[in-house]
């Protein structure tokens, strides 16, 4: 399930669902981290069913949200490099958060 | 690479901070250099000044490096090996406030993107801020 949208001019939004078998735990949480940290944009996500957005880049917080399998992980991005980082993450997480990522 | 913050893991056991270290370097990646000490010469538990700043000078790194330690004298043991170090790298350590196995992964998941030591050392103190 990839879709990207402009919400307006600058804020790009994605949904995605998370196939991993345990859902967002604590590797797939690093390597959504690391890959966030190499965009200048600012990126938040949040589980579908919760209200609040957390910074992508914040480790600790991408580990607490528990998201659990096949829910929707919504990326939302501003910034110069905004659409790409929210592409990578898509991908990222529809393709299981593989190892050996660039 | 050496353009990324350093990790020490300094525990009373050795088992600890070789798991720790190994945990670290399979979910972060080797990007961050990881150096790990634990236990006394004598193969007991306990934490060793010199066998610290072995470690510390093992993953040095010119943007400094973050320590992240156990209980009560890894941590003593551990200022006490940055106060002697080469005066030039004393002000380049941070010896963290945080939980040492999920500390090392936050600060190591940090480095790894070429965060500053402060970053760093924020990021794993925030597990201890609430």
């Amino acid at each position: 399930m990839l879709e990207t949208s402009k919400a307006n001019g600058q804020n790009i939004v994605g949904s995605v669902r998370l196939v991993h078998e345990n859902g967002m735990h604590a590797r797939p949480a690093v390597k959504l981290t690391k890959l966030a940290k190499r965009f200048k944009a600012h990126i938040s996500v949040r589980a579908s069913n919760s209200v609040d957005w957390i910074n992508a880049k914040s480790v600790a917080k991408v580990m607490a949200l528990r998201a659990a399998r096949d829910s929707i992980l919504e990326i939302k991005a501003t910034g110069e490099d905004a659409e790409a980082a929210v592409k990578a993450l898509m991908d990222l997480v529809a393709a299981d958060f593989p190892d050996g990522g660039p | 690479m050496t353009d990324t913050v350093g990790i020490v893991i300094v525990s009373h056991s050795k088992d600890i901070a070789k798991g720790t270290a190994d945990m670290v370097r399979q979910m972060v990646g080797s990007e961050v250099t990881v150096a790990f000490c634990g236990g006394d010469p004598d193969g007991g538990l306990g934490t060793n000044v010199s066998l610290i700043i072995d470690a510390i000078n093992r993953a040095w790194s010119p943007k400094g490096v973050a320590v992240l330690v156990d209980l009560g004298g890894a941590e003593t043991n551990s200022e006490m090996a940055v106060e002697m170090l080469q005066p030039e790298r004393r002000g380049l350590v941070a010896v963290c406030n945080a939980p040492i196995v999920e500390g090392a992964v936050m600060a190591a998941t940090e480095a790894a993107g070429g965060s500053s030591l402060e970053q760093v050392k924020a990021v794993a103190e925030e597990l201890s801020a609430d």
